[in-house]
């Protein structure tokens, strides 16, 4: 009889189905995972290296960058460990518009999810689906910051500037004639607010779509039931956070356990699933779709009554407006000291963690008292999942390694940082 | 977490760690205990296992590179000259509360602390990118690799006394036909100096 060996494949990093630059390197017996070894660093980029190198303000770019796909999120939580340190508060406008981002930025992410995790098993529409809808998203992220992805919106002390009054419209073209052109245009006549708004009227539609074409599909749930499980206990032991703890049944969510700013006055509800398994953690994410856009529409609603500052007016930590810089001496002074020297930070250190799309997404911030951090650790959701790989996919078929990856919801740009 | 919440465990990490906790202090919300190297593992067992700690998951573990710290450290976490620290921040799902851990490490030249591999499985990767950054070792480690620098990486690139530029650049060698690595040709510069203001510095610092 033939020797029998186990042979090492290796899986990426140039893979389609790596989700951008992972080596998997694959022990398999036959068709069958033994082992799998998840080479990571090949996007490193030493953020928190450069932060320590960077003012506080800064920096503040370099987290969009770390999960690309959920870009505010991030931002979120490194401001909030700033406004830790300080001590100040945001004014609540300021925190009513972080929330509704950060819920349109989770249906962002979970769109890009969505998309790739069903291109991966095999169903090439819902990419498409998915990218009509993260159009308009992205329209609101520019309408608001100026740039599609990288917003660098959120600052410490509030958010950049207030919702604008106008979106951006399109242009009629050879190939949109002006008819077409006024019918693209409907929905963006009013304020940033009103397209918002229309957009939670026609997102549900848009789910139950999706979900016409997935839950009950055959091959989806060939591919996803019983795929990867992960038992509660497990699930903990192993670091899971978001969704994916979530669908192995712990309900954990900090946004409702752990509310930070104004997540406690909101109504909405906590999806948990119950086998741990792909599927399972599918239908979690599809309902986060749809309680993220019941957030979103009570915040557009709070936001439409109530106008108000949304930056602090410490100048201290948040420049002066550009009418009083230009005619005040004191607040020259203040404009000047933070965008050359930056604020400081009393020595101390604090950690902050938010309910990320993926996960829970930390910044553990220590200061000495300059006006650099003296560190900065970025704690990735995806970065405690991924190290799980190799316990979630042993035993299975390589076609199903593809969708625990999908499922893990891997972006490299946070587990490389 | 709120204060009652907070002192609530706080007591309860006094009586059941007793002469395992070297120091305790509270900021903002946040709850640190301070624990000797040799005593890592014992420690985090009970903080997982015990009833009224239940710490059954581990958020994260960093090391942080004390020596340009400058003054106010050993008011913050009694470094007594030590370098190194591993950080764990702890949470409980079960109870819905969150510690922090600081265990300072010993040997500066050497430093070594067991790992909590066995008892948070999760600590894994994280213990390697710990050990890669800053050379931090873990005893008891199933797999001590490199996990985020290149294959081959030099050093510890964390450290505060490496450069943020590093020491070799990348590049494709036309008479080699490889790629090569080379010292780096760089100069190092600082775009905005790193300050740190005597206390009330123009009267108004932040409260």
């Amino acid at each position: 009889m033939a020797e029998i060996r186990n042979y090492t494949m290796n899986f990426g990093p140039q893979h389609p189905a790596a989700h951008g630059v992972l080596r998997l390197v694959l022990e398999l017996d036959g068709e069958v995972v033994r082992r799998a070894d998840p080479h990571i660093g090949l996007l490193h980029r030493a953020t928190e290296k450069l932060a320590e190198n960077k003012t506080y303000l800064q920096s503040v770019p370099y987290m969009d960058r770390l999960d690309y796909v959920s870009m505010m999120v991030n931002e979120h939580a490194y401001v909030m460990a700033i406004e830790k340190l300080l001590q100040i508060e945001v004014p609540i406008r300021a925190q009513y518009i972080r929330v509704m981002f950060d819920e349109i930025t989770r249906i962002l992410n979970h769109l890009l999810w969505i998309g790739a995790h069903a291109l991966d098993v095999g169903a090439m529409t819902m990419f498409l689906y998915a990218f009509r809808e993260r159009e308009d998203l992205m329209d609101c992220y520019e309408a608001v910051s100026g740039a599609r992805l990288h917003a660098a919106y959120y600052r410490p002390g509030g958010v950049y500037r207030d919702l604008p009054d106008t979106m951006p419209q399109y242009q009629s073209s050879k190939i949109h004639n002006e008819k077409q052109t006024r019918i693209r245009n409907q929905a963006r006549e009013g304020s940033l607010l009103d397209f918002i708004e229309d957009f939670t009227e026609r997102f549900p539609a848009y789910v139950d779509e999706y979900e016409t074409l997935l839950t009950d599909n055959r091959i989806w749930k060939q591919r996803l039931v019983d795929v990867g499980v992960v038992s509660p206990e497990r699930a903990k032991a192993l670091g899971f956070t978001g969704p994916m703890l979530r669908g192995s049944g712990v309900e954990w969510d900090l946004r409702k356990k752990q509310p930070y700013e104004v997540y406690d006055r909101l109504d909405f509800d906590i999806p948990v699933g119950v086998n741990g398994d792909c599927y399972d953690r599918y239908l979690v994410r599809m309902e986060e779709f749809r309680q993220s856009n019941r957030i979103i529409r009570q915040c557009v609603d709070w936001l439409r009554k109530n106008p108000g500052p949304v930056m602090t007016d410490n100048h201290k930590i948040a420049p002066p407006s550009r009418v009083d810089m230009k005619q005040n001496m004191e607040e020259m002074i203040h404009h000047f000291k933070l965008f050359s020297e930056g604020f400081h930070v009393p020595p101390g250190e604090a950690y902050v963690g938010v309910e990320h799309p993926k996960g829970e997404f930390g910044i553990y911030l220590v200061s000495n008292g300059a006006n650099k951090p003296y560190r900065l650790k970025i704690r990735a959701p995806g970065f405690a999942h991924l190290a799980a790989l190799d316990e979630m996919s042993r035993g299975h078929m390589i076609a199903d390694v593809v969708a625990i990856i999908g499922t893990q919801d891997i972006v490299f740009g946070e587990i490389d940082r | 977490m709120n204060t009652n919440q907070q002192k609530v465990l706080a007591d309860v990490l006094t009586n059941v760690l007793a002469d395992n906790l070297v120091g305790q202090h509270q900021l903002f919300d946040e709850l640190t205990i301070v624990v000797r190297a040799k005593d890592v593992c014992a420690v985090s067992e009970v903080l997982r296992d015990h009833k009224d700690l239940g710490f059954d998951t581990l958020i994260d573990l960093c090391g942080i590179d004390y020596s340009t710290y400058g003054d106010g450290l050993n008011a913050l976490g009694q470094a007594n000259g030590r370098r190194f620290a591993v950080v764990y921040h702890l949470l409980s799902v079960s109870l819905n509360q969150r510690l922090r851990m600081k265990v300072f490490v010993e040997d500066n030249e050497f430093p070594v602390v067991d790992s909590v591999m066995t008892i948070w499985p999760v600590a894994n990767w994280f213990e390697r990118e710990a050990f890669d950054l800053y050379g931090i070792v873990f005893s008891g480690h199933s797999d001590l690799r490199r996990i985020l620098t290149d294959y081959g990486f030099v050093g510890n690139p964390f450290r505060k006394d490496f450069p943020i530029s590093g020491y070799v650049e990348m590049r494709y060698d036309e008479e080699q036909k490889r790629v090569i690595y080379q010292p780096v040709s760089i100069e190092p510069r600082e775009i905005t100096p790193h300050v740190i203001r005597e206390k009330n510095y123009g009267d108004s610092h932040i409260e």
